[in-house]
């Protein structure tokens, strides 16, 4: 067991994507060689500078980097404890930080000639984040997406239509995030010549969990230089939502070596961990292997993936990334439960107090943070990753409360 | 000498390339599976590919993810999967079984459990679509230890070393995938696999199957005069399917297909 004291930043994952016992790649051999290109494509180019000269000016000039970081005072205030700093990645483009990832993927798809992209996605911001870069890349697009999130989701179906992708609907299994992904997998192993698979999570197999985080570490980077800008030091505790993990992973990986830095990685518990309507693998699940890792899963006696339940459709997956798994076991991050309740309270808090509408997967960091917030001194600073904004979540909000648009 | 060693070695001696259909254990419902597995062999299969269901088959076409769909209506579980070898085993004591799978339900049963299970039922061999060598030491060294084949995957994206490297840890057979894709899928190029065949055999002395893409007797044909054994899976599954509903239909189905198969496959050798 790691302890804080020990050095984490670039240590994990080796060189065969494990992070402890977690990760790696278990995948069917078709894919093996693909994934060692993406792999060495990868390490080329992240020491590439002409590359990342070219990532960073997508960042600033095209997704609006960097996010500022907000002091909520008036909802600090009204918690009574430590002071709430928000990381406002549901300013970028797109309005979540999804964009950060499918920049950094997309610009690699096109280094390595490759002319089509696929996508898996759930509540379709991951999808609508991959068709906007793919637009502007001029790069054939096909977004596998469940076919009940696609009934949940019409929204952004129609903006990814707009943007020019295909959206492939998918019928098997339950019709959701997790068959969406094994769909998108299906594609590449039979497209491998000319398709790049733009994975949205810190899941998958290797590089893809390290390849997202570091896409994803400019939220961290950016964050770690403004609070102490801002508030003159580090903050004491991270907030964050974790379904697969990215924005989580993001914001956390340049804090790791913070040992007084706190880090709380807030799962969806759904109608409530003991009623088995959730989706927190992190909390209540057990290790396994899916979709090419091995991580913590929700699934049953018989290691048959069950089906999840949030009402947050971007935290409504069975599995979690690998790097969370371990910063779990390792003790580095705790890992908690928000309801789809103190979630949805969190969401009208926020939206009447700051005049933020914030997506129903950032409340789940929000509505932690609001439990956290009255436990410590007022001197104390807690910062919050603010994921995306709710503008895609009107409807939800709206059906659950029993008002018609 | 393990079952499969034995199979494939007698098979050679008469001249002839092994046909190895494969069904989804509990497809459509799990009181069929070893009648079918007894009627397989009767119309000419010479070992059995037995899918155990998973929710998620990342590898496999619609045919295949439906059959798992319809087994798991029923919670076939992999310990149900290995009652069915054993039940089998009663009155077949010949005919290699090969448990075809994902890792995960594995996993949950623990390497060394699962190994001495599938020995005691009967298992010959197990391939598991999603655990290459690098991830798969410690489970490789759990079957050998009960003297279970590991059945490991070629694909058209191996290159020769990678090859090497597998046929390094395989026993029993090979299987060389030979189409890019998902089971079930595209036409398959005979010319292509008879090229990746000859790399595979610069590296190997063990028996290479080929699979993904046999549809009929004249493909299976087409490829029993390169490979050493014709996997069939798809073709089978979807008469599985068209059936479900008139079950005691479904083994002279599998049957007819298999002997056609079987007799195309004789007349070119």
């Amino acid at each position: 067991m790691a302890t804080t004291a020990e050095k984490i930043i670039g240590t994990q994952p080796d060189d065969r994507g494990h992070f402890g016992v977690y990760g790696g790649l278990f995948v069917a051999e078709t894919l093996m060689e693909p994934l060692k290109d993406l792999r060495l494509a990868y390490e080329e180019y992240m020491q590439d500078p002409e590359f990342l000269k070219e990532l960073d000016e997508d960042l600033a000039n095209y997704v609006g980097r960097p996010s500022p970081i907000y002091f909520a005072q008036r909802w600090s205030r009204e918690l009574g404890g430590a002071r709430i700093y928000l990381k406002r990645e549901d300013l970028n483009h797109t309005g979540a930080h999804k964009v950060n990832n499918t920049i950094g993927q997309a610009l690699l798809a096109k280094r390595m000639g490759k002319t089509r992209i696929i996508a898996e996605t759930g509540a379709g911001q991951h999808g609508v984040a991959t068709a906007t870069v793919a637009a502007r890349l001029g790069l054939e697009c096909v977004v596998y997406m469940g076919a009940v999130d696609i009934v949940r989701q019409e929204a952004n179906v129609y903006r990814m239509k707009l943007l020019g992708a295909e959206i492939r609907s998918v019928e098997s299994g339950s019709k959701t995030l997790k068959d969406a992904l094994n769909e998108a997998m299906r594609d590449w192993v039979t497209n491998i010549d000319d398709t790049f698979y733009i994975i949205g999570t810190v899941a998958g197999p290797h590089p893809y969990p390290a390849m997202v985080r570091d896409f994803q570490t400019v939220i961290g980077r950016e964050a770690r230089e403004q609070i102490q800008l801002q508030a003159g030091r580090l903050p004491d505790a991270l907030v964050a939502c974790v379904g697969g993990g990215s924005n989580a992973i993001g914001l956390f990986y340049p804090f790791l070596d913070d040992a007084a830095v706190d880090i709380y990685g807030v799962e969806a518990a759904g109608d409530g961990l003991e009623t088995g309507h959730h989706a927190a693998p992190l909390c209540a699940g057990q290790p396994g292997v899916l979709h090419g890792n091995r991580t913590y899963l929700m699934e049953d006696k018989d290691g048959q993936i069950i089906e999840t339940h949030s009402i947050s459709a971007g935290l409504d997956y069975p599995g979690v990334g690998p790097e969370h798994a371990w910063l779990k076991d390792t003790g580095r991050a705790q890992y908690v439960a928000i309801t789809d309740e103190e979630a949805l309270d969190a969401f009208h808090a926020l939206t009447k107090i700051e005049g933020i509408i914030p997506a129903l997967e950032s409340s789940h960091a929000l509505a932690y943070a609001a439990k956290l917030a009255p436990t410590m001194e007022s001197d104390k600073i807690i910062l919050v990753n603010l994921s995306g904004r709710g503008d895609k979540d009107m409807h939800t909000v709206a059906a659950r409360e029993g008002i018609e648009i | 000498m393990s079952r499969i060693g034995q199979k494939f070695s007698d098979l050679r001696e008469q001249g002839k390339t092994a046909l190895i259909p494969f069904i989804t254990a509990g497809d459509p419902t799990p009181g069929i599976t070893v009648g079918l597995m007894h009627d397989m062999v009767s119309a000419g299969a010479n070992l059995i590919e037995l899918g155990v269901p998973f929710s998620d088959p990342m590898a496999d076409g619609p045919v295949i993810q439906r059959a798992s769909e319809r087994a798991l209506e029923h919670h076939v579980s992999l310990h149900d999967v290995l009652q069915m070898v054993q039940t089998f085993r009663e009155k077949d004591q010949n005919t290699p079984v090969i448990l075809m799978g994902y890792l995960n339900p594995i996993e949950v049963m623990g390497y060394a459990t699962f190994a001495e299970a599938a020995s005691a039922a009967g298992v010959d061999g197990v391939l598991i679509v999603d655990i290459p060598p690098e991830e798969g030491e410690d489970l490789l060294q759990s079957l050998r230890e009960k003297a279970i084949d590991q059945i490991y995957l070629l694909a058209p994206t191996s290159i020769p070393d990678r090859i090497g490297q597998i046929c390094n840890v395989a026993s029993g057979f090979v299987y060389y995938v030979s189409v890019k894709g998902v089971t079930g899928s595209s036409q398959l190029d005979t010319a292509a696999v008879a090229e990746k065949l000859e790399q595979i055999r610069e590296k190997t002395a063990l028996p290479v199957g080929v699979g993904f893409g046999i549809k009929d007797a004249a493909t299976a044909a087409a490829v029993s005069q390169l490979a050493d054994a014709v996997v069939v899976g798809s073709a089978l599954v979807s008469r599985v399917e068209a059936l479900r509903e008139t079950p005691d239909e479904i083994g002279p189905a599998l049957a007819e297909i298999l002997s056609g198969m079987r007799r195309a496959m004789d007349a070119v050798h």
